[in-house]
Formats: structure tokens, C-alpha cells, sequence
């Protein structure tokens, strides 16, 4: 039987979005593994942890608790799923905080009750989906499936920040997580258990207001990834893959480098070993174009 | 200056410390940090910062208000979370900083040209409109944040991206009619108008 979930997959999920390859992949791998995503009805933007200019903390603690509370109302009993590490963030973040203050449960309710909404003593558990696959499925479940093994593909894993931190994958560490070198090896490429850069910050939101610094860091991360003889990177996380892949063409030309190397999702590596097409494994909706990924899709 | 601000100076007088427990999200940590500075040493913006978070909290001490709040230091927080994830003492350091961040903006005294302040707050009016993220528009409003002039020239120098985003359909030109929306957006905006009535209420019975 399918496992359940109930899902929050946020603002870069949706169609002609930067993440809206993450979700294509996502939904190959859930229908592969037999699991089954139920959308949170009518969701709203978490405001992800840029938006505290405008948003005070009630402010933007309600717009989590709102999709918690229409989670509750419409997936009764189902745990919260998201693939994007910020929605993640904001939704688990926003439960600890009216777990922990009487006061700010009490705010948020008001707040709820002018969209006639509400939310349980016990809300549901806030769940990233590599919690998913890692703990629900566990990775020989997922090696299994795989029909075509990734080999002779060298990979760094760029797991980045959000996604380890502040609460990370139980039972790893979040200087040296080891849980996306396992998947990379579990689709049978060989990853790179040494990338220094693996949990460092691409700048995320501030790659948009601070481009010159991000783009700094940026650069690290890619001449990291090529020190270790890597053909590409893989990230759990879309503000990541964007970082990481849209602005080379930039950095080559402030830093006088070459750079040209694909990044892809996780669920990408695991459509494509799952013997999927490039268009459903989101091979399409990369940039710089994984060669290697598409050969093996067209076998 | 605003009246709130100058309500709160009277109020706290000589003790930032206390205004900042009070008023700022997750403020009332500030007193734990024992400065060892590991915050500032993990920070991947850390050479930026005119005050790293371990100085600012030694500042919060010593009661240099207009300093702290003016400054540009905590708006360079990329939230990464290694101070959190590192602070022997468990600080929230990351969300007391967006706090100082958005407390200075409240009371009107946050640098106004910051560049981060400028994306942040188009970031949360934008999904104020549909309850979603509208990218195109985001994209938008952000290259013409210094004016028409430095805007035409950011769009064109970041046109070679915008169809890279586009032939790989995460980008869609069609978002500008509108684009993606929750259905309730009457309750939506509704409960972010009373979350924001009772902060406003919450903060100004502070200034008192």
C-alpha cells in the first residue's frame, strides 16, 4: 500500500518556476516508490526567511500556521512533506514556536480564526522528504528500484544550508552529513565524501540583493566540486540548484574561470537510475545540460 | 524619526538591553551570549558585517542603541544557520537577527538604501498580492530597485539568464498577468491584517 503524506510543496514547485524541475522529479520518484503526496489544498507562501522586512514574527508565523491548519482540516492524520528546505524551515519552525509560548498560540488562533481556520493541540509532524526517503523507505529500498545504475558519474554532494540546519536529518551531523553521498552511491555513481563545500552557504536570498558576495561563495563551492574531479553537483535544496547553476556564466566572467558544470536534484539522479525519460527524471529544465544523465536516459 | 521610536528611547532610556527583551523576536536570549564569537567566525558573510552578531549582542549590553539599530550588520544574514547550529549556549542567533532587523525597520531607523531591507520587504509585499510568490514580478521589481535608468540596464545585462530560465520553463513571461494565486485570498489577507494588529498592539502597549 501507498504510504500517505500530506504535502506542502511551495512558491518554486509550481508550473514555469525555478523549482518546477525539482517537482517533476519528485513526482517520478514518489510514483516509483509508491508514495503518495496529497496537496495541501489552496497553500500559501511560507515567506521563506527573507521576507522579516515586512513580516513581523506574528505575521509570518500565521502564514505557516495557516497551511498546518488547512493540512489538518483536508489530510487528517497525514504528516507534512516538503522538498523545498526553506517551506520545510518555516512550517517546522512555526510548530516549535507555538508548541513553546502559550502567548504566540494564542496570537496565531486569532489570526487563524479571521480565515476561519484552525489548529490542533498537537499538529502534525513537519516532515523534509530525504527524511522521507531515508527513514520511510531507507536506502535499499531505493537501490532496488534502480535500473540503471549511474556509473563512471563522479558527483559532489552539495547538501547547502537549509536543509542541514538548524534540525538537519536525524542521526546525521551537520558539519559532515553523510545521508546525500549515500544516495549519490546508492544510484551508483561515486560521490565525494571529502567535498570541503558541502554544507556551505550559496548566499541564498542574498544572491539577489547582494549578488557580488554570493556569487563570492558561489565560486567556492563550484572550484570545490571541480577540485574533487567531480562531473557535477546534486543538491536537495532549489534556491541551491539556482545559485549553484544560473550565475557561472557571471562568475567567469568577474573571475576570469571556466566553469560549466551541471547541478541537479537528487530525485534527478534517482529518476534517471529508476530507468526514467529526461523529461521526467527534470533533465529538461537544467541549464547547463547533463550530458552524462541524458545518455544514460536515452540507452 | 518616527514617534514610536522616539516613545521607545523615552521609555527604555539608558537600558537597550531590556527594550530589546521585550521587543525584538527571540530578544530575550540576547544576555546568554558569553562572546566567544564563534557566530562571527562562522558567518560565510562574516568579512561584510560592520558588527558581527557577538559584538552586536556586546552592544545591545553596553546600550548603543542608535548603533545597533542603524546599522547595516544584520541585514548581511544569509540565514544559514551555522551560528545556531554552532552557539556552545544555543542562541537562536539567526532569527534575534532578523528581529534586530525588523525592529529597526519598525521604528523607522533601519538604513533605508540597505539593499537586502529594499529585496526583503518587495519579497513579503509581493506575496501579500496572491498569497504566492509571483517570480516574474519579484525578478522585476528587483532590477528596477535603484530607479528606471539602472533598471532597463540590470533587466538587459540579466536578459541571458531570463531565457536560459525560460527555455528550460522555469520561468514563465505570462506570470506578469497575474500568474499564481490561492483561491481564499479575503481570509488570507484577513489573518495577516489581525497577526499584524496584534503585534502592533503588542509593541506600541511596550513603548508606554
Amino acid at each position: 500500500m501507498a504510504k500517505e503524506y500530506s504535502f506542502y510543496p511551495g512558491c518554486s514547485s509550481q508550473k514555469g518556476t525555478s523549482g518546477s524541475n525539482l517537482q517533476t522529479s519528485i513526482n517520478t520518484v514518489c510514483d516509483t516508490l509508491d508514495i503518495k503526496l496529497n496537496e495541501i489544498p489552496d497553500w500559501n507562501c511560507c515567506s521563506a526567511s527573507i521576507g522579516y522586512s515586512g513580516g513581523g514574527e506574528l505575521p509570518r508565523l500565521a502564514l505557516s500556521a495557516r497551511n498546518i491548519a488547512l493540512s489538518e482540516q483536508n489530510n487528517p492524520g497525514q504528516e507534512i512533506v516538503a522538498t523545498c528546505a526553506a517551506c520545510w524551515l518555516a512550517t517546522r519552525e512555526t510548530k516549535e514556536r507555538i508548541e513553546g509560548s502559550e502567548e504566540v498560540r494564542e496570537g496565531t488562533e486569532a489570526a487563524l480564526k479571521e480565515a476561519h481556520l484552525s489548529i490542533s493541540k498537537e499538529m502534525p509532524k513537519v516532515r523534509h522528504m530525504t527524511e522521507v526517503l531515508i527513514e520511510d523507505i531507507g536506502f535499499e529500498a531505493m537501490k532496488e528500484k534502480v535500473v540503471r545504475p549511474l556509473e563512471g558519474i563522479k558527483i559532489a554532494g552539495y547538501v547547502g544550508c537549509q536543509t542541514n540546519r538548524p534540525f538537519g536529518i536525524d542521526g546525521e551531523s551537520f558539519e559532515n552529513p553523510k545521508y546525500l553521498d549515500n544516495m549519490v552511491e546508492a544510484m551508483g555513481a561515486e560521490s565525494c565524501p571529502t567535498y570541503e563545500k558541502k554544507v556551505s552557504c550559496c548566499g541564498g536570498a542574498l544572491a539577489f540583493s547582494e549578488p557580488e558576495k554570493s556569487q563570492a561563495l558561489v565560486k567556492g563551492i563550484i572550484e570545490s566540486a571541480y577540485d574533487h574531479g567531480a562531473d557535477m553537483i546534486v543538491t536537495p535544496c532549489p534556491v541551491c540548484q539556482l545559485n549553484v547553476e544560473a550565475y557561472q556564466d557571471n562568475i567567469n566572467a568577474t573571475y576570469g574561470t571556466k566553469f560549466n558544470i551541471p547541478v541537479t536534484y537528487y530525485s534527478t539522479l534517482m529518476a534517471v537510475a529508476y530507468g526514467k525519460s529526461s523529461k521526467e527524471a527534470g533533465l529538461d529544465g537544467l541549464m547547463i545540460k547533463a550530458k552524462q544523465l541524458e545518455a544514460i536516459t536515452s540507452k | 524619526m518616527s514617534d514610536i521610536n522616539n516613545q521607545m528611547v523615552d521609555k527604555y532610556r539608558n537600558n537597550f538591553l531590556k527594550e530589546v527583551e521585550a521587543n525584538v523576536e527571540e530578544g530575550d536570549w540576547v544576555k546568554m551570549c558569553m562572546q566567544c564569537g564563534v557566530c562571527s567566525g562562522s558567518c560565510p558573510m562574516g568579512p561584510y558585517w560592520d558588527h558581527p552578531p557577538q559584538e552586536l549582542f556586546m552592544m545591545i549590553r553596553a546600550g548603543k542603541r542608535e548603533e545597533v539599530l542603524s546599522s547595516s550588520s544584520m541585514w548581511m544574514c544569509t540565514s544559514c544557520y551555522n551560528c545556531i547550529a554552532r552557539c556552545p549556549r544555543e542562541l537562536p542567533i539567526t532569527h534575534i537577527m532578523h528581529g534586530l532587523a525588523h525592529y529597526a525597520k519598525r521604528l523607522g531607523i533601519a538604513p533605508k538604501e540597505q539593499p537586502t531591507l529594499k529585496f526583503s520587504q518587495k519579497f513579503w509585499d509581493n506575496l501579500m498580492v496572491n498569497g504566492r510568490v509571483n517570480e516574474l514580478k519579484l525578478g522585476i521589481a528587483l532590477y528596477f530597485i535603484d530607479g528606471f535608468a539602472q533598471g532597463v540596464k540590470n533587466a538587459l545585462a540579466a536578459a541571458g539568464l531570463g531565457l536560459g530560465m525560460y527555455k528550460a520553463k522555469r520561468l514563465n513571461p505570462f506570470e506578469i498577468l497575474g500568474g499564481h494565486s490561492i483561491k481564499d485570498k479575503s481570509g488570507f489577507q484577513a489573518m495577516i491584517k489581525k497577526a499584524q494588529e496584534i503585534e502592533e498592539a503588542r509593541i506600541s502597549g511596550n513603548a508606554k
